[in-house]
């Protein structure tokens, strides 16, 4: 699934969607950066609430497929468009990171 | 590549928030190069840890990138305070970063760990009041 389709789920939105036709595969859920850069897997969705502009950073490194922010987080400033400028999707989701998981698990498999 | 290939970067210690730069440059270079991907992750979380580190620590310091046949190295210099137990500061969860930081999800304690981790090979050079050099290497598998 690409993360342009993943974009339009309920409760889902799109903040920055550089590369729209990224497939995703997996999910990570993680907010402490130097965990989430040694584990999360290339191509996976990474579930967060931190939304500064390391995020980016991180998800670029670990060459997630995007990064969801969760709990309604909004991305702080500048954070939306420094993730655009490094090629790096980001979604925002209305729900929990267990409930954002449990969504996204559903559309992958 | 018979040649040794060499990326430098100022990293700058001013704003913590767009630390990394460098980092992620050097990962493309490493992919226009057509490395193997593992060893580009390896380089690249090593160095960024690296270069947070310079940032929270040391207000700044250089990066340099030194890609050979079979081995890439990662020399990071700064003119910080120093590390005055470096055996201590390898511990996983030891860590002299600011609550400011924490909020940003670092200063875990995870940094140098995770350095000695994704590397070959690891060397740390500290005076206090005078600086930190690190020199990490990352062998290239031969095929």
């Amino acid at each position: 699934m690409t993360v342009r389709e993943l974009a339009a789920l309920s409760g889902f939105s799109a903040a920055a969607l550089p590369q729209p036709e990224r497939v995703a595969d997996g999910v990570y859920i993680g907010d402490l950066l130097s965990w989430v850069m040694g584990r999360a897997r290339e191509g996976n969705v990474w579930i967060t609430i931190m939304s500064n502009r390391n995020v980016p950073a991180v998800a670029a490194l670990c060459d997630a497929a995007c990064v969801v922010l969760a709990e309604g987080v909004q991305p702080d400033e500048g954070m939306a468009a420094l993730a655009a400028e490094k090629g790096v999707n980001v979604l925002l989701s209305t729900y929990g990171a267990y409930e954002t998981a449990l969504r996204l698990h559903a559309a992958l498999s | 590549m018979a040649e040794t290939l060499t990326f430098r970067f100022d990293v700058g210690g001013e704003d913590f928030t767009s630390a990394g730069q460098a980092s992620v440059q050097v990962k493309k270079n490493l992919r226009q190069l057509g490395l193997p991907p593992e060893i580009i992750r390896r380089v690249s979380i090593a160095m960024y840890e690296g270069e947070i580190n310079m940032v929270i620590h040391a207000g700044g310091g250089i990066a340099e990138v030194r890609v050979d046949e079979d081995k890439i190295e990662i020399a990071l210099s700064d003119h910080g305070p120093g590390i005055a137990d470096i055996e201590q500061a390898m511990q996983a969860g030891f860590s002299t970063a600011p609550d400011v930081v924490r909020s940003l999800g670092f200063g875990a304690g995870m940094g140098l760990p995770n350095m000695k981790r994704y590397t070959d090979h690891m060397e740390i050079r500290s005076r206090v009041g005078e600086g930190t050099d690190i020199l990490m290497r990352v062998d290239i598998p031969t095929a």
